[in-house]
């Protein structure tokens, strides 16, 4: 029977799909491993140098920072997410951990969330019918909350023709349809 | 309406929830201030006509809590600070 139970993607299916409209690609990405690491009270000093050793990138606000194996988006004070390859790092609380000890509170992401790539020729065009983020003027690297479509999700401008979303995973063909309309009012 | 957040700049007033009077940070003991106290802390609030403190929550962005004195009658933001850093330098928070 083992053999009869498969992991789906956070759209449903046996292997990430990539959806296109026009020339607008939104690739869901089922190889990133998440998780939030929070600082502990008193323990900055500890914390950062954990960081330092393991290669665990620490943002400032509003930023995005990738690294071998470790990447991290800045989310509230002390509090960032990290990213991390699943092939490698399926269970990325019991790879960070050992690394923070008792100076951080790891949690689980990894199955909260749905990630889309997208591409295209207007991602200023497309994300403006979207959110409030003015993507012609933030800086690659940024990273931000905000809402698509009443979901909230973090875009991270990965460079002038690549975003990164994380949505909420349980509304992730809606966050998908949402896209797939903006898209399709540009195609 | 635009909220000058102390972190991430200003933010449109979409992305917050408005919880109210900012004296809610300033809770007194239940058990030792008195039923008169802890009444008018929990039903009484001024209602100017002019700056207020109150409590917003950035929900649809760092999940922080401000401090924001706005004018009620021209709607001008005055400032914003952390919630967390107001309640600090009050001793409210260890």
């Amino acid at each position: 029977m083992a053999d009869a139970w498969k992991s789906l993607t956070a759209l449903g299916h046996d292997t990430a799909r990539t959806v296109t409209v026009g020339p607008y690609r939104i690739t869901e990405r089922d190889d990133v491993a998440l998780a939030s690491v929070a600082l502990r009270r008193g323990q900055d000093q500890a914390f950062a140098a954990a960081a330092a050793k393991a290669g665990v990138p620490l943002p400032p606000p509003l930023q995005s920072a990738s690294g071998t194996p470790y990447g991290a988006f800045w989310v509230t004070p002390d509090m960032w997410f990290v990213t991390a390859p699943f092939a490698s790092h399926e269970d990325i609380v019991a790879h960070l951990k050992p690394v923070f000890g008792a100076a951080a509170s790891i949690t689980e992401q990894t199955d909260a969330w749905v990630c889309f790539d997208l591409s295209g020729p207007a991602l200023t065009a497309w994300m403006e019918r979207l959110c409030n983020v003015d993507l012609a003027v933030v800086p690659d690297g940024y990273a931000t909350r905000t809402m698509m479509d009443h979901l909230g999700v973090y875009l991270l401008k990965q460079g002038a023709d690549a975003v990164r979303l994380f949505g909420p995973r349980s509304s992730a063909q809606s966050l998908l349809h949402a896209l797939e309309v903006a898209a399709a009012s540009l195609a | 309406m635009i909220i000058p957040h102390p972190i991430l700049g200003p933010r449109d007033a979409q992305e917050f929830v408005y919880l109210g009077d900012a004296s809610l940070i300033d809770r007194p003991d239940g058990m030792t201030a008195g039923i008169e106290v802890f009444h008018d802390y929990l039903y009484n609030r001024d209602n100017p006509a002019g700056l207020h403190r109150e409590l917003w929550y950035h929900e649809q962005g760092d999940r922080s809590w401000l401090v924001v004195t706005r004018d009620t009658v021209t709607h001008e933001i005055v400032s914003a600070e952390l919630a967390r850093d107001v309640a600090r330098a009050r001793g409210r928070s260890k």
